[in-house]
């Protein structure tokens, strides 16, 4: 799959699950975390670290609960009204098009290269231009989660529709299944972990383009907006509340979407007894 | 992966065709768009009794459009390049600054990642306790903590380029960090057996099999990462109040409402962004050509 390869390397890290216990699985990176934590904590109160340069976990914490009102409607701002309307416009876009250019082997020679081409582009450089276009309301957010979230989808969403071998389809022509038939039972879920990939992917992109979005002009709520002021007024307390805001938004996206993985795709040898990987 | 080159020749004409098609399609939707969302204006300034053809060149050279047409754009993009590079409005003078910052993230994301991944595939420890954590680190919307980023080391003495530089490295070590972990995790039972057999050390291991085995899967993941490194470096530039750069300047345009200075900056951003990547296909092929023609 060399064109899915340059979107799926990076969500390929989470495969090297051991065969270890649930508990280690989950205790070992939970320790290092809180070690981490407890060793930041340390250095700010025994070296009196100012708070301008890093305030301690136990201050962020504080920051946090105290402003959760004003947390409450940024993320409400930037992520329900901005970021999750644009992420399902730009997939859902991505995946239509990719049927409609699976459908002609002279369109997937021709768009395949041209959108793979526009992924790799620094996408997110069209934020002013949507904010000339759409305003400084949740509308310009969208586009921009939109427009980045659409390519990966396209070029994931056509290299899964490809990857069923020749043998598969073999079978069904054997079957003498029609195409639709074909999509329906062979190659849409043949492509259901790309599709999965990108949705992954698109997760982080979308967040990422209606944050930077907003530092090209908003209304006075949402993160980035949040994000860019408090800094430049060195509140770093709410700047670090609001980052871990997007930390929590960012992980349970990207872990919802892996869970309905795999919860869809259970069929998938990665999703089954993980031994054989082990013997590694 | 590895196309012969005698199909890479013989499908030329069958590749190159249906992208020229599609390319000059986009080129027309962008025409029409242009066309449409100009026409208003056009005939609002046009004196009355102008003609249909003269409203449609006005519509497609509007001075401040919402949507330039392509043309525009070139122009623009051509005039900002033709300037002496000292000037502040040379295009090649600001691409010049956020590539310094891209390569300077990218080489430092490279030498973390490769030894992140060494160290991953070898220490157990090390692959329990922070792999799951590098993959938590890319839910963070990085990009949206380049401000806190920049403030912080700011305070810490540290400005210019060195700031910048850690935010496109952040964006981009993920890449490195994951598809070398896959590479060097790549060979099969069969291989390590066989190393066993020669009774082969740790070391001999990732020297003569690990490593070379590694190099099919970083180059893909230095593609994205150069990709990123520049995405980075921009958008490292937004908050930075950053006089000079490609990011600085789609601010000002943006802030003084120049759309064509803005388009033009975006186009020389796509420009950059596939200089690293051809530059990273540069540096594979150089790889293929040392090992006899193999990777």
């Amino acid at each position: 799959m060399p064109r899915a390869q340059s979107w799926s390397v990076r969500a390929a890290g989470g495969s090297s699950v051991g065969a270890e216990s649930r508990f280690a699985r989950v205790a070992t990176p939970l320790a290092f975390g809180l070690a981490v934590l407890a060793i930041w904590q340390a250095a700010c109160v025994v070296f009196h670290v100012p708070r301008i340069l890093l305030p301690a976990p136990t201050a962020i914490g504080a920051a946090f609960v105290q402003n959760l009102p004003m947390l409450g409607a940024d993320f409400v701002q930037t992520v329900v009204r901005s970021m999750l309307p644009g992420f399902a416009i730009g997939s859902a876009a991505g995946f239509a098009v990719a049927l409609i250019v699976d459908a002609s082997p002279f369109l997937r020679r021709g768009v395949l290269p041209v959108a793979s081409l526009a992924g790799a582009l620094p996408i997110v450089g069209i934020a002013p231009i949507m904010v000339m276009w759409f305003g400084f309301d949740w509308q310009s957010k969208a586009a921009v989660a939109a427009v980045m979230t659409f390519f990966p989808m396209l070029v994931n969403t056509v290299a899964g529709l490809e990857a069923p071998g020749a043998i598969e389809r073999d079978l069904m022509r054997s079957y003498t299944a029609s195409g639709p038939q074909t999509l329906e039972k062979l190659r849409l879920p043949a492509a259901l972990p790309f599709i999965f990939n990108a949705l992954k992917l698109n997760t982080t992109l979308a967040l990422i383009g209606a944050i930077v979005a907003e530092f090209f002009g908003t209304p006075i709520v949402g993160m980035g907006f949040r994000i860019s002021t408090e800094a430049s007024r060195l509140d770093l307390d709410v700047v670090w509340a609001e980052t871990l805001l997007a930390a929590i938004t960012g992980s349970a996206l990207f872990f919802g979407i892996a869970w309905l993985e795999r919860r869809v795709t259970f069929w998938r040898p990665a999703f089954q007894s993980t031994t054989e990987k082990e013997m590694r | 992966m590895r196309s012969t080159p005698a199909r890479r020749t013989g499908s030329a004409v069958r590749r190159t065709l249906p992208v020229l098609v599609v390319v000059l399609a986009l080129l027309a939707v962008w025409y029409a768009a242009a066309l449409i969302v100009g026409l208003p204006t056009a005939r609002a300034l046009a004196p009355p009794h102008t003609a249909p053809l003269g409203l449609v060149g006005a519509a497609l050279t509007l001075d401040r459009p919402l949507v330039p047409a392509p043309q525009q754009v070139a122009a623009t993009l051509v005039a900002g390049i033709a300037q002496p590079i000292t000037s502040p409005r040379s295009l090649i003078y600001h691409a010049g600054v956020t590539a310094s910052t891209a390569v300077v993230g990218f080489l430092l994301a490279f030498a973390v990642g490769i030894a992140l991944a060494i160290g991953i595939v070898n220490l157990r420890v090390l692959d329990r306790s922070i792999m799951p954590w590098i993959i938590a680190s890319q839910t963070v919307p990085a990009l949206a903590v380049a401000p806190m980023v920049v403030v912080v080391l700011g305070n810490m003495g540290l400005t210019g380029l060195i700031p910048k530089a850690l935010i496109a490295a952040w964006l981009s070590f993920f890449p490195i960090v994951t598809s070398m972990v896959a590479g060097l995790r790549s060979p099969d039972r069969i291989q390590l057996d066989l190393l066993r057999t020669y009774s082969a050390g740790g070391w001999d291991v990732f020297r003569r099999l690990r490593w070379p085995a590694s190099m099919g899967f970083l180059f893909p993941g230095m593609k994205v990462a150069a990709t990123l490194a520049v995405v980075g470096a921009i958008v490292a530039e937004l908050p930075t109040g950053a006089q000079a750069g490609l990011g600085a300047r789609l601010l000002g345009a943006s802030y003084y409402g120049q759309t064509l200075q803005l388009w033009a900056t975006l186009v020389m951003a796509s420009l950059l962004a596939v200089v690293a990547v051809a530059m990273t296909d540069a540096a594979r092929a150089i790889l293929v050509r040392a090992r006899g023609g193999r990777l």
